[in-house]
């Protein structure tokens, strides 16, 4: 089959046609995802916010189940395609191998993903995101899921045949970029998400059509969470990778050590996927020993890994600023970074938020006795919002700021919009982790119709503050929802109707790639970045404190052993 | 050179590394291994370890074995219902069953005595949690988990269920005393 | 340039084989987890 290249004329990359196609169909699928479960989110917030309590309880049921599937599950990997076909074949400039099987794959993602709606929509499948046994779903609804993991690992694949193909046809020289490593990062995630999904869903679908008598519910907890959990670990190798290629498209930044950056991945393919037991920590038959080694990853290697790059990102866009000459105290080189590019404050806010109030939590909840504090409270949400909204979703807006023209060869309408998008969405979803995060400390449960407890026997009074949280959630979350659907329409219009761009120059060969002359980069010493560390320090302290808060917090409670 | 690109340098695992980032990488380093280490201090000098005694049991046998309880130790009911309040000796097993949509009996427990708590769902999970203390546990159907509790305040307790478990879901509390 | 004599160090050449990579990040979850976890519930002792 003949393959065309073309070079786009903004951005200097080189796309293979036939994986550009794709990437941009699953660019469409994934926003489409998001404006369902964007809808979704609405009904979720304006019926756990108190003063409205929109929905009634099967509704409410319903539309949550929704709104985590679409979310968590189909927005956030089709998405994720399109980032393994970027990095892969854009990235090593070469072509994607099997297009053919890739749009089998996407068309398979696309009708699993219809058919799971389906049957969340027809009522009878609201079993949550997480389909716990013995509650039982519509046999659709599983096998929908399993074609979408399916067409999901054929993508996987079809990354790694394209890394063969480039290594092959000597498109690149030496190693592969380090963006495409954390893509391979993700990749690698995926395809153990996707088995462990594949070894539970199976059988629950055939458990579902009644071939199977009894699902062990404990069993299923945990390789399940080997795919709830872990999937959400590709966003967090993904959404890394895209911090590296902003500040390396908008500051032209160098990483500070490829051995560095790369041994930090390492570390997640490792030990990443091994937090699937921080779901777990609260169950009953699981030994500590098992507890201890897994939700640690192994000793907090993956922990040591996001703090490496935590401070390495920040580190090289301040060494390229400095280069630049903004060399003035500590923070000249933050001060005038861009704030006004969309793609770059849409990935420093990620970075903050996703380290601060995601990572932090994280890890506080992660620890084996600190989870009786917080499983199953809204706690739980508060922490994913902080580290897949405002982690990975923001960073994946951020990047399709860049896209747009690049890819879908179009201008971005409203570049007054584009500006606030991030704040208006970023600093109203680091509000609602917040206060989801403080109502859950005070025992706020999630996935909860009613915290009046209506027509209980025996109803529990909860304290103002968990109103006045819950309140709060409600109003920032619409305040999101806003900076949310403002994002989806305004990238929407300027694909349909934005002043389009021009095509580049068509080539029936790839160009490969020529280097700069490595002297350059060796000889001049790069600068030190002591503003980073600074910030690095803040961090670290925020994060002890809290840390021994909680177990402070922990010991007040009634004898446990 | 940048990110998206290739290393420059061939051999780039041999490249020095700064000495900020270094550094970090240090601290970032012996804080892993604290927090590492503090999950394995509680278990020997922490009061609050979650018991990961468990058996594999049936919903006849685990409801069999709280009405025994029940019939032995029950002083009043509450509620329209007549939920049974038990009072049983400290130190005793109790069963607490969790099913659509009430915890099954309600306790009255002595403050600082130590009680073996079996928990059990009769359907789907549940979610034992405590309130306001917010102590939470995941209960699963077939399994029996027993927890060393030793209520430490007295007062009136409520036991919120924190895993979905239908339409219901929001009604299903409990209640325990402790005195 | 004195590079190109360089030997290649070992980590950095396990760093570029993707396949090496894939099997390492599959295995090791596959076993700490999943069938440690797997393992421990089947173990459970029976009430009487």
């Amino acid at each position: 089959m003949a393959t065309t290249y073309r070079i786009c004329p903004r951005s200097g990359l080189q796309f293979d046609t036939a994986a550009e196609k794709l990437m941009r169909f699953h660019a469409v699928a994934g926003v489409l995802a998001l404006l369902v479960g964007g809808i979704m989110a609405l009904g979720v917030i304006l019926t756990r916010w108190p003063a409205i309590k929109l929905l009634p309880a099967d509704t409410f049921y319903m539309v949550l189940t929704a709104h985590g599937i679409d979310m968590l599950i189909f927005w956030i990997i089709f998405f994720e395609m399109a980032v393994l076909i970027f990095a892969s074949s854009t990235l090593l400039r070469c072509r994607l191998a099997m297009p053919k099987l890739a749009w089998v794959a996407s068309i398979l993602m696309v009708i699993g993903a219809i058919m799971t709606n389906v049957a969340i929509f027809q009522g009878e499948s609201s079993v949550m995101f997480t389909s716990y046994v013995p509650m039982q779903a519509k046999p659709h609804f599983y096998l929908g899921l399993i074609l979408f993991a399916v067409g999901a690992l054929l993508i996987c694949f079809i990354f790694l045949g394209t890394l063969v193909v480039a290594k092959a046809e000597k498109t690149y020289e030496g190693s592969i970029p380090l963006v495409t490593f954390g893509a391979l990062t993700a990749c690698i995630i995926a395809i153990f998400t996707i088995a462990s999904g594949a070894i539970i869903l199976i059988p629950t679908f055939l458990w579902s059509l009644g071939y199977i008598r009894e699902i062990d519910s404990l069993m299923y907890r945990v390789v399940w969470w080997g795919l709830g959990h872990s999937s959400q670990q590709i966003n967090v190798s993904a959404h890394v990778a895209i911090w590296y290629a902003i500040a390396a498209i908008v500051f032209g930044a160098k990483p500070m050590s490829e051995k560095v950056s790369r041994t930090a991945f390492f570390l997640y393919i490792l030990f990443l996927q091994l937090a699937s037991a921080h779901h777990l920590l609260s169950d009953p038959g699981l030994s500590s020993e098992w507890k201890i080694v897994n939700t640690s990853y192994f000793m907090y290697f993956a922990v040591l890994a996001s703090m490496i790059h935590g401070m390495t990102v920040p580190g090289a866009i301040e060494q390229a600023q400095r280069l630049k000459g903004y060399n003035k105290g500590l923070f000249e080189w933050l001060r005038k970074a861009p704030w006004g590019n969309p793609a770059f404050s849409s990935m420093f806010l990620s970075l903050i938020g996703f380290g601060f109030l995601g990572g932090i939590s994280g890890v506080m909840m992660g620890a084996e006795q600190l989870n009786m504090l917080i499983h199953n409270t809204i706690y739980v949400p508060g922490h994913f919002h902080a580290t897949v909204v405002i982690g990975t979703t923001l960073a994946f807006m951020g990047l399709t700021y860049f896209l747009v023209p690049v890819l879908f060869k179009r201008e971005v309408l409203f570049p007054g919009f584009a500006k606030i998008q991030p704040y208006l969405f970023g600093l109203a979803m680091y509000v609602v982790a917040l206060v989801m995060m403080g109502a859950g400390t005070l025992g706020v449960s999630r996935r909860h119709w009613d915290m009046a407890f209506a027509g209980a026997p025996m109803a529990y009074e909860w304290p103002g503050a968990a109103y006045l949280m819950m309140g709060l959630t409600g109003i920032f979350s619409c305040i999101a929802i806003v900076g949310g659907a403002g994002w989806i329409l305004q990238i929407v219009l300027s694909i349909l109707f934005g002043k389009k761009l021009e095509e580049g120059e068509l080539r029936s060969t790839p160009i490969p790639l020529t280097l700069p002359a490595p002297t350059t980069g060796s000889k001049v010493h790069p600068p030190a970045t002591p503003g980073t560390m600074v910030l690095a320090l803040i961090f670290l302290t925020a994060f002890i404190l809290y840390y021994f808060v909680n177990w402070k917090y922990l010991s007040s409670l009634w004898g446990l052993s | 050179m940048s990110a998206i690109l290739p290393p420059s340098e061939r051999v780039w695992w041999n490249q020095p590394i700064d000495k900020l980032e270094f550094i970090w990488i240090a601290i970032a380093f012996v804080w892993s291994l604290t927090m590492f280490g503090m999950m394995i201090w509680w278990h020997i000098y922490g009061n609050q370890n979650l018991a990961n005694e468990t058996y594999k049991t049936t919903k006849e046998m685990f409801a069999a074995k709280a009405q025994a309880v029940v019939d032995q130790y029950t002083v009043r009911t509450e509620t329209d219902k007549q939920v049974p309040v038990v009072k049983p000796p400290a130190g005793s097993d109790i069963y607490l069953i969790g099913r659509l949509w009430d915890w099954w009996p309600i306790y009255e427990l002595e403050k600082g005595k130590t009680y073996k708590l079996h928990l059990s769902a009769m359907d789907y999970m549940h979610g034992f949690s405590l309130q306001p203390q917010n102590i939470n546990i995941q209960v699963h159907p077939n399994y029996d988990h027993v927890v060393k509790i030793t209520p430490t305040q007295a007062g009136t307790y409520s036991i919120v269920c924190n895993e979905y478990c239908g339409i219901g879901h929001h009604t299903m509390v409990g209640r325990m005393y402790v005195k | 340039m004195a590079d190109q004599e360089e030997r290649i160090p070992v980590m950095q050449k396990w760093l570029d084989n993707p396949f090496l990579l894939v099997f390492l990040g599959v295995a090791m979850p596959t076993v700490l987890y999943i069938v440690w976890g797997v393992m421990e519930i089947a173990n459970i002792p029976v009430a009487r």
